[in-house]
């Protein structure tokens, strides 16, 4: 199949920062492909994602993407169901998947020398897939006990899925990844077989392969194993229901009788990375930080923990990559006899005088070192590499904007910071959510 | 790192051996230290731990080793928690503290830029800790907010019912967190003294994996460690394991219910320890194809995971397993373990070869990341383990045979002892 290596095309050559080694070209049939080089361990990270998630799916069946997540597991034309994850372990290897609103991803991390192997069974089960009625019974059963488990044992799981409702009025991202209940029970094989056909093709897909290889070896292995299958060819872009512009804010109190704690989580919508146009993006990271994400270097931990005392923990937090949207979230978890009502008075103080002051230098300085630094420590981790290229890449941005990315961070200046903060610190595009036992917390 | 030797590690057939160059580090003030010399990323990771943890809590002061972990950042020497944290991160450099039950952790990473600036203020926080009475308030109060929250948790509740049987008046049976009574009433004295206990160097185990020489890390250690005292507090006896097939049911308001179960188990050196942990993966391995996921999930549909393995703590080793489920099937769950439990001691060779290949192809694997590797190597010497272990362990795992799998699995995996912790609102549990 050599001879196959002529329909190459080597689409962008990267050479990132200094110690990142990233390629990215295609094959004909659409694949994109990223390897990053990490030669400390013989080892081999090996994913494919999809551009594909629970926000592409059909109003009414929820958490679709992700029951065919799990299905991907349960046999193709040559392959017996659970043989995919027995192969990878009889060589040592471990092998996952997981979805999100905008991507679905398999993953194996194996000894360099399989990565011919774990290539040839991905490959196959993007086209192969065959399912067996019994089969899809049991998996649905599966994740309705998953659901169980992650969402409905736990209070604050179903907090944080009415709180995403809420804040979407339009967009599927107030859709639950994991499904709502009631769809997943009527979630069907057919169904699942017809979203696999819609989206899984090697132009929908990304390949990233990350540890002891070179580009080269990659490059004619995916040749060889992703060569061959055809295009789909009728993809279209992935138009989602618009948000309509928040207009009022929102909130959601949650009573449970298992609350421990009581807490109140504040989101604001906010824009997210769109390619060649990230600066709001950085500035919002940096400002996550300055409110609640660095500890006593945030302005809420100082305010509510430290001065007031009327918070025993507060954090913020913002995600960069998203493709139609992200939040900005904060979080206070009051201390004893404090109400809700109290800290959300107290959090909005807080955001007040945060906006008429502005950055505080010594908090500024400190973390953006502290951002440089986290870019030197992640790469210590080749699987958290490989999972910014992909998610990146299935969130409608480029390998050119991931690379740029850490730079763009890094230039943030406290100007901007205030102009990100003055757009999204908005109560009319907020959603506010007290999770407690009682009324009168 | 990893030595080159792995090049060889493509042409040859499984098994393979993890060959990391370990170096041992002795300084001048008697301290020893493993190190793998890994220059491409211009950091450090720095593990230390302390035997003994949570397990020196003195009776009714429980929680007292957690809550002085959670304060050693905040206020050491003449920097408050404020200024603590500034300078922490301007260094950006960061320290994590953990008080787990038979240890104390220190996890430290720092820049090569600035490596002697962020060890003097690790140093700060381990030897000269403030414990100002501000501080400890504060970190009281988050505490007392994470027990309020534990009690609500099935998880967290199961844990501590399966402790309280299984290992009767042993200080394994308390809450390594405490209680809100005996957190509420710890004072900067009880917090002074589980320093004093916890933290000292007769009882160090480090590891440094990074971009720093033997010649370097030497004069570092003893720097951050030579001011702690000699020797702490004693540590615990045994414990005795009284699982004996008990069925214990806590109610909780849940969809679902936690299920603990599990017995007595075996150490280390024991002669059928790697038997017995051969057997364990193939019975509860947490992957697919093991007999528990087959069982319980694949054929089933019972749950979401279920997995079981030997766990051995510093004075007990227990044989345990956790798995979830809908309150409706827990009876079913349950029986289908039993019965798994019983069928364990029929391996086939089939079952021995691909569990052996698994675990030999996944030891190498296992070897990536600074941090990673410095957790892993600082385990192995408090199991005991030299510093060539990692280049042995696959022989002992390949030696062992179908006999010896099943003699383990017979001597070891007690389905009469097999006893189980049901948090949640089990339907059909009747006595046992």
């Amino acid at each position: 199949m050599r001879f196959l290596l002529t329909f190459l095309i080597l689409l962008l050559p990267f050479s990132a920062a200094a110690d990142e080694r990233v390629s990215a070209f295609a094959l004909d049939n659409g694949l994109q492909v990223v390897v990053i080089e990490d030669r400390r361990a013989p080892v081999v990270v090996h994913m494919v994602w999809y551009r594909v998630g629970a926000a592409d799916e059909t109003s009414g069946e929820s958490g679709l993407a992700h029951f065919l997540e799990h299905l991907m597991f349960k046999g193709t034309k040559t392959m017996a169901p659970g043989e995919f994850s027995q192969r990878v372990s009889a060589q040592g290897g471990s092998d996952n998947a997981f979805t999100a609103w905008d991507y679905t991803a398999y993953f194996q991390r194996v000894a360099a020398d399989r990565l011919d192997m774990v290539m040839g069974m991905e490959a196959d089960r993007m086209v192969n897939l065959t399912l067996a009625q019994g089969d899809v019974d049991t998996e649905r059963n599966v994740v309705l006990e998953e659901r169980a488990t992650r969402v409905e044992s736990d209070p604050g799981g179903l907090f944080s899925e009415q709180r995403q409702a809420t804040m979407y009025l339009n967009h599927p991202y107030g859709r639950p990844i994991i499904g709502w209940r009631h769809e997943i029970e009527a979630l069907s094989r057919d169904a699942a077989l017809k979203f696999y056909k819609a989206h899984y093709a090697p132009d929908n897909a990304i390949l990233v392969v990350a540890g002891d290889v070179t580009p080269d070896e990659v490059r004619e292995l995916a040749q060889r194993h992703y060569g061959p299958i055809p295009a789909h060819g009728g993809i279209g872009g992935r138009v989602r229901p618009a948000e309509p512009p928040q207009i009022a804010e929102r909130r959601v109190v949650m009573q449970d009788d298992r609350v421990g704690q009581p807490y109140l989580v504040r989101s604001y919508l906010a824009p997210s990375r769109q390619t060649g146009s990230q600066a709001d993006p950085a500035a919002l990271v940096v400002l996550a930080q300055l409110l609640g994400g660095a500890g006593p270097n945030s302005a809420l931990s100082r305010a509510l923990q430290f001065d007031s005392r009327l918070a025993v923990q507060t954090n913020a937090y913002y995600d960069p990559t998203g493709y139609d949207h992200s939040t900005l979230t904060l979080i206070v978890v009051p201390a004893p006899g404090i109400t809700l009502a109290e800290a959300e008075t107290a959090l909005d103080a807080v955001l007040e005088d945060f906006l008429a002051t502005g950055v505080n230098p010594g908090d500024f300085s400190t973390i953006m070192a502290r951002i440089k630094a986290q870019q030197i420590y992640a790469q210590d981790s080749t699987m958290g590499v490989a999972r910014r290229y992909g998610t990146a890449l299935t969130s409608g941005l480029t390998v050119g904007d991931e690379i740029a990315w850490p730079e763009i961070l890094q230039s943030v200046t406290p100007d901007q910071v205030m102009e990100a903060a003055r757009k999204v610190l908005d109560r009319k595009q907020s959603t506010t959510g007290w999770l407690r036992k009682d009324i009168d917390q | 790192m990893i030595a080159r030797l792995f090049a060889l590690f493509a042409l040859v057939a499984m098994p393979v051996s993890a060959e990391v160059a370990v170096q041992e580090v002795t300084t001048d003030g008697g301290l020893t230290a493993w190190l793998v010399e890994a220059p491409e990323i211009p950091f450090v990771a720095l593990e230390i731990r302390f035997r003994g943890g949570t397990s020196l809590d003195v009776p009714g002061k429980e929680g007292a080793v957690s809550l002085m972990a959670g304060l050693l950042e905040e206020g050491a020497g003449n920097l408050d928690a404020l200024g603590f944290a500034a300078a922490r991160d301007a260094l950006a450099a960061s320290y994590r503290f953990g008080a787990r039950t038979d240890s104390l952790s220190v996890s430290a990473r720092f820049l090569s830029e600035n490596r002697d600036e962020a060890v003097d203020l690790l140093r700060l926080a381990m030897v000269d800790p403030s414990f100002s009475a501000d501080a400890v308030e504060r970190v009281r109060g988050q505490m007392l907010a994470g027990l309020r929250a534990d009690a609500q948790d099935p998880s967290v509740l199961a844990g501590i019912a399966f402790a309280r049987a299984g290992f009767g008046d042993h200080v394994y049976a308390r809450p390594s967190d405490g209680t809100p009574e005996s957190i509420s009433a710890l004072t900067v004295d009880d917090i002074r003294a589980a320093h004093r206990a916890t933290m000292a160097r007769d009882r160090a185990y480090i590891a440094a994996v990074g971009d720093i020489s033997a010649a370097d890390l030497a004069p570092i250690l003893d720097k951050l460690l030579g001011d702690l005292p000699a020797t702490g507090a004693p540590l615990p006896g045994p414990a005795t394991v009284a699982l004996d097939g008990q069925v214990i049911v806590e109610t909780f308001p849940s969809p679902q219910s936690v299920i603990l179960f599990g017995h007595e188990g075996l150490r280390e050196d024991d002669p059928d320890f790697f038997p017995a942990f051969v057997v364990s993966e193939i019975l509860g391995g947490g992957r697919f194809g093991t007999r528990l996921m087959t069982e319980v999930r694949e054929k089933r549909g019972l749950t979401y995971g279920i997995g079981a393995g030997l766990s051995i703590m510093d004075h007990a080793a227990l044989v345990t397993g956790q798995v979830q489920t809908a309150n409706g099937t827990v009876k079913d769950t349950i029986d289908v373990i039993r019965a798994e439990w019983a069928r364990i001691p029929e391996i086939t060779p089939e079952e021995l070869e691909a569990a052996k290949t698994y675990l030999t192809g996944a030891y190498p694997l296992r070897w990536d990341g600074n941090a990673n590797i410095a957790r892993a190597l600082v385990g192995l010497q408090l199991s005991g383990y030299p510093r060539d272990y990692p280049s042995k362990r696959n022989t002992y795992i390949e030696a062992v045979t179908l006999e010896d799998a099943n003699r383990a699995a017979r001597r070891v995996f007690d389905p009469e002892r097999l006893s189980f912790v049901v948090v949640g609102n089990p339907v059909g549990l009747g006595s046992p």
